[in-house]
């Protein structure tokens, strides 16, 4: 059965078009049918992430509006086979968008693919509204700073009240993606500390990842981290949260803990030189 | 300038339906405007945004219909959200700029005549509303409330299974348990007046409130934050107290 995911947080730069990339990726590397669709009309970035900027001919608005059909604008990625990109549109607004138009592109993608994962413009108006208005899962992606827990509860709380599963009284499974996790500030007690965004925001751990160049240098690439560099820890991360999705039993590491460990190490090395 | 601040009086505010609130402007004018500014300043942003009702007896009572002016004015120019005005014939305010606001509030008729009648009547007891239905004076919430959610229950308790984050705001008629963090702002006594009382496991919050009191964070500081605590009203100032 096809899953409709919404990677979305409120805040804006913590992650989402990155990690709507990655895990899409992880997800589509793992066998299944991944479509990644860009809600972020205007401002749109996903395409640059993964690399398909240049073959972008038709977009998500224009299907929506029905000027295109929605073969002629999905563009399959050159690496893995069953992924696919749903690119915005770069010329319009988000006005451009109709919840039913909306709903109509979502129930075909339904019938094509296992994944459908929603990358959520920031904010809480219409476009992150429309991007979690039909979701089946959510992805809250928030970074370890005040603002953004506090926006990411906000979030969760549309979640709860502005989709179609929780006016229909269905749940809404609810994931927290803890990115930009910087295990050296972490260790000096200089930001928040994970089980205080987990009391907080009273959500499932979907996974950590570290604040890392990898992911920087695969941005700017064009590829997603777990393609362009799959060894590295971040990529390891969004693999393993991929995996946690798909419904296997992962066990989440706190970067904290093994750069602890890296640094108590690097202590002893040099106190012995 | 400091010993004058400290002997301002202090500017009462009353809940009111939803989250309006009543400002009464009292003589000396310039004292309770500075008053009034210090508390908006210290109340961080508890007024924005927030719908404000302008009794205006006193002034009127007082200062005779030129004050009203000043002070409405003066309230005007805090960009204050002035939805309604109380305690003026709405005869005075014909042909101003005011004049479209509400005179009518909870459907009381403010003219002339009936003011008077109003006046006699203690001020503070709330007009006699229509008897709640049987059995349901308390709302239950078993999930945690989000910020940027509302929770208005004007009929009675509430209760609340999980967190109140920041940003999140809860209103009751009377009084509110929260077993979980209270992270955002609590107000209770909106109609059972200060014998009513917040509880809370953790205090995190940025504002708690009961009947016509307030204390914002800064005003309890580090010995109560995190703990076990209660909010009540005890001998006209805001009280808290820690259980354990």
């Amino acid at each position: 059965m096809s899953k409709v995911m919404v990677v979305t947080s409120g805040k804006g730069g913590v992650g989402k078009t990155t990690s709507s990339a990655s895990l899409g990726a992880a997800l589509a590397q793992a066998g299944q049918n991944v479509v990644l669709v860009d809600f972020d009309v205007g401002l749109r970035n996903l395409d640059l992430v993964m690399g398909a900027e240049r073959r972008v001919v038709f977009d998500l608005v224009n299907v929506v509006q029905g000027d295109a059909k929605l073969p002629q604008a999905l563009i399959r990625d050159k690496r893995v086979e069953t992924l696919y990109l749903l690119p915005a549109s770069q010329t319009r607004d988000k006005d451009a968008l109709t919840e039913e138009g909306v709903g109509r592109v979502i129930a075909e993608l339904r019938e094509r693919f296992d994944w459908i994962v929603c990358d959520s413009p920031a904010g809480i108006e219409k476009g992150a509204q429309l991007a979690m208005r039909f979701a089946d899962i959510a992805v809250v992606v928030t970074n370890p700073e005040v603002s953004s827990v506090r926006d990411s509860d906000r979030i969760i709380g549309m979640l709860d009240s502005k989709t179609l599963r929780a006016e229909t009284g269905e749940r809404l499974e609810k994931h927290l993606l803890l990115t930009r996790y910087d295990a050296a500030r972490a260790t000096k007690g200089e930001m928040m500390k994970v089980e205080d965004i987990l009391e907080i925001l009273a959500i499932p751990l979907l996974g950590i990842v570290a604040e890392s160049p990898d992911v920087l240098t695969a941005s700017n690439v064009g590829s997603p981290v777990t393609l362009h560099n799959p060894a590295s820890a971040a990529a390891r991360s969004y693999t393993d949260a991929a995996r946690r999705l798909m419904g296997e039993s992962v066990a989440i590491n706190t970067p904290a803990e093994k750069r602890g460990l890296m640094s108590r190490l690097f202590g002893r090395k040099a106190a012995a030189a | 300038m400091a010993v004058e601040t400290l002997a301002a009086p202090h500017v009462t505010l009353r809940g009111r339906t939803f989250m309006a609130l009543v400002v009464a402007p009292e003589f000396p004018m310039a004292e309770w405007f500075s008053a009034f500014d210090q508390q908006m300043h210290g109340a961080g942003g508890f007024f924005i945004d927030r719908p404000i009702v302008a009794d205006l007896g006193a002034t009127l009572e007082e200062g005779g219909p030129d004050a009203v002016f000043i002070v409405l004015e003066g309230l005007e120019a805090r960009q204050l959200r002035l939805i309604g005005v109380e305690g003026v014939d709405p005869v005075l305010l014909a042909g101003t700029r005011w004049e479209r606001l509400p005179k009518t509030l909870h459907g009381r008729v403010q003219t002339l005549e009936t003011w008077a009648d109003l006046h006699a009547a203690p001020h503070d007891e709330p007009s006699p509303e229509p008897v709640a239905a049987p059995g349901v004076s308390s709302l239950l919430i078993d999930r945690p409330v989000r910020s940027g959610q509302s929770i208005v229950f004007e009929d009675g308790d509430v209760t609340i299974i999980g967190a109140v984050a920041s940003g999140a705001e809860v209103i009751a008629g009377g009084s509110i348990h929260i077993y979980g963090a209270l992270r955002g702002r609590a107000i209770a006594g909106l109609r059972a007046g200060d014998s009513a009382r917040i509880f809370c496991r953790k205090l995190e919050a940025e504002l708690v409130g009961v009947d016509r009191l307030y204390r914002t964070a800064e005003h309890w500081g580090e010995a109560l934050h995190g703990r076990s605590v209660q909010v009540m009203c005890d001998r006209g100032a805001l009280r808290l107290s820690a259980f354990d």
